[in-house]
């Protein structure tokens, strides 16, 4: 009998069912699971106060990532220089002792692995094609760049994760953002990503997990994958994948946690079966115009607030919904903009490139390829690169990227989540403007007061070397 | 986790749409291992505004807060739940929640009822004077002038709350069926969820 089509979706899932309730609830088996210094203390912690051992230590991976200042971390005698802040030293020395204590992989702050957890499982070969991979930060759909079902959770999961290695989940609905057409010169997959919020807003995939189709993603390298899926939790929807394919399969052969010799030509014939089957449904579709996409920024304090650089900011007026017009005044009130404002007048002051959407290898090629020979601006206080992780950082400095961006005056950082949302000491100071590679321009989050706007890593070397907001394509 | 059967008593109007948890919690205060005290930190960039809602004396100790569309997006921090838990709210009323935001919540014994947008707008309105109350075992809200909303729940996370059931033991009770999986897929798949190390 032949099976009726499925997705993407479906087939993941399908082989990751342990148990089907009556009511439609599953218990999924997570194949796995990363884990950070901020959202896991108290899961540890409940799982000591009950005598619980963790199931499998061999599929989780450990991280500190979002606490770390991205100063030096030693000094020129190789001993660990001590972090100012007790919090954070705290919660970091906390996560050392918990996976001590639970024989879990750890990679110290000081290893050249260490990065940004949606850095590091990718890189390390740790995240696959066809897993169930989950991590208590939302940005974990990331990782579905590779095919991966992939999720964020929060810290009563981490728990029932390490107890058990599974979850209690409900199906999700399956969307398809299929994009049609190729990217114009100088537009990026950030570019795409804010785009397809811009059009879905942030609660367009709420109970979807997006796959991402049309040859725009097949022909999208692995970092340009990660860097759509990553955002897909900013169009309210859990997950994001693309079907992997020999791309994918390039990427990961040879890393130090892929499968190897047969084992790993069973998982690629497996991972070739993967796709989605011509025929089967989707819950939801969006077709998006790649041509039409110009290089994208945010105006205001939700990641749907996207306009064309080209553009201007929006009256709260222009919206239908009541409920968003007054959410945009808002925002214009918060971040200090005018109806009518062209976006390429927007002066700022400070430029971070870095976070989990954009500081792999090539995001930095990109960024340094436009500041190559070029200065940053006057008005630009405060621009810091952030390598995604240790490795990054090494591979970027083996091509002398380091050099160009030190020579524009940009500060080269050792890697984590930094300004991304200021838990560590990068912030912007109240009332400033950043352009920003990360993937949330709310409230507070670049610090308290800060006005953060999304952009490209090309955009934000454009910006930092205007000192305003700019249209990359003038610059190359 | 503490059963939950019953809500009632005055709900606090705030009505945002798109509340992110960065919103409930800034990340700052994300660097406790603890559970407790996060309600010090709940809100803060809206209670720098007077005048806001949750320093209102009016809605001092309120157990419910009411919200728009879309609420707990972002990121999937739980310390959202507990501090909404420390503020000492159990029920947030909402056209919609993150999902996310929804399994937190539930995770933690706090009710996220869903309702229709023109309901939410009536009880955001009566909130300003009068309590309301929320009924778990029948799925209702009401009100003190015979407004009566059915809502609906997952019938498991609806057991769950109101027996205060622990997640995880309930799981661990079926542990022969997590190993049985795990034999199956060592034969099928053994690359996902067979014993995993790192090449040399």
């Amino acid at each position: 009998m032949a099976s009726k089509p499925r997705t993407l979706y479906e087939k993941i899932w399908d082989a990751h069912v342990v148990e089907r309730r009556e009511d439609g609830t599953c218990l999924v088996y997570i194949d796995r699971h990363l884990v950070h210094e901020v959202t896991s203390p108290q899961a540890f912690e409940s799982l000591r106060a009950a005598g619980r051992p963790v199931r499998r230590p061999d599929l989780t991976l450990a991280v500190p990532d979002h606490n770390l200042p991205t100063t030096a971390r030693q000094d020129a005698s190789g001993h660990r220089i001590p972090i100012a802040d007790q919090e954070s030293a705290q919660q970091l020395a906390a996560l050392e002792r918990n996976t001590s204590e639970f024989g879990i992989r750890y990679i110290a702050d000081t290893a050249a692995a260490q990065g940004i957890v949606h850095v590091v499982g990718p890189e390390q070969g740790f995240s696959l094609p066809g897993a169930t991979i989950v991590c208590g930060d939302s940005h974990t759909s990331c990782h579905g760049g590779l095919g991966a079902l992939a999720f964020g959770i929060g810290t009563s999961e981490v728990e029932h994760v390490l107890a058990t290695q599974t979850l209690l989940l409900t199906p999700s609905k399956t969307m398809e953002v299929r994009v049609e057409g190729e990217l114009a010169p100088g537009v990026t997959a950030k570019d795409l990503i804010l785009h397809i919020i811009g059009v879905i807003g942030t609660a367009g995939g709420t109970g979807h997990v997006i796959e991402y189709r049309g040859r725009v993603f097949e022909e999208m390298s692995v970092e340009g994958r990660l860097t759509v899926c990553n955002m897909s939790i900013e169009g309210g929807a859990r997950a994001g994948l693309v079907a992997p394919d020999e791309t994918t399969f390039v990427y990961l052969r040879g890393r130090p946690f892929a499968p190897q010799g047969e084992a790993w030509d069973r998982a690629v014939a497996w991972w070739k079966t993967l796709a989605t089957d011509p025929g089967a449904r989707f819950d939801k579709s969006v077709v998006i115009d790649a041509a039409a996409i110009e290089p994208t920024v945010t105006w205001g304090t939700s990641p749907e607030d996207t306009v064309p650089i080209g553009g201007v900011v929006p009256a709260p007026e222009s919206f239908a919904d009541l409920g968003k017009q007054e959410a945009a005044r808002a925002s214009l009130e918060y971040m200090g903009l005018e109806p009518g404002q062209r976006l390429s007048d927007v002066e700022i002051q400070n430029v971070f490139i870095g976070s989990c959407t954009n500081s792999r290898i090539e995001d930095l090629r990109a960024a340094a390829a436009v500041i190559e020979g070029r200065h940053k601006a006057e008005n630009v206080r405060w621009a810091i690169v952030v390598p995604g992780s240790g490795l990054v950082k090494r591979q970027a400095e083996a091509e002398g990227l380091d050099k160009i961006f030190t020579a524009a005056g940009l500060e080269w950082r050792e890697p984590g989540c930094s300004a991304c949302l200021a838990m560590n000491p990068d912030k912007v100071p109240p009332g400033e403007r950043c352009a920003s590679t990360s993937n949330r321009n709310f409230v507070g989050r670049q610090g308290p007061g800060a006005r953060t706007h999304l952009v490209s890593p090309a955009m934000a070397a454009a910006a930092a070397v205007t000192g305003r907001l700019t249209d990359v394509r003038e610059l190359i | 986790m503490k059963a939950i059967r019953e809500v009632s008593g005055r709900a606090i109007p705030f009505g945002r749409k798109n509340v992110d948890t960065d919103v409930i919690i800034p990340a700052h205060w994300l660097k406790t291992i603890t559970r407790e005290g996060l309600g010090r930190g709940a809100f803060e960039a809206v209670r720098k505004h007077p005048g806001n809602v949750f320093d209102d004396p009016e809605f001092a100790g309120a157990p419910i807060l009411i919200a728009g569309d879309n609420f707990g997006c972002g990121s999937s921090r739980e310390h959202a739940a507990w501090a909404l838990l420390d503020m000492g709210i159990t029920c947030v009323i909402a056209p919609s929640f993150s999902d996310i935001f929804s399994g937190n919540a539930f995770k933690n014994g706090i009710l996220a009822v869903a309702l229709p947008q023109e309901q939410v707008e009536r009880l955001l309105e009566i909130a300003r004077t009068d309590p309301i109350a929320v009924d778990l075992e029948h799925q209702t809200v009401t009100t003190p002038f015979q407004d009566r909303f059915h809502f609906v729940i997952d019938p498991f996370r609806k057991h769950c709350l109101l027996e205060g059931l622990d997640e995880v033991g309930m799981t661990l009770a079926e542990d022969q069926r997590i190993a049985a999986y795990e034999r199956r897929m060592a034969d099928d798949l053994p690359f996902l969820s067979g014993p995993l190390a790192a090449a040399a």
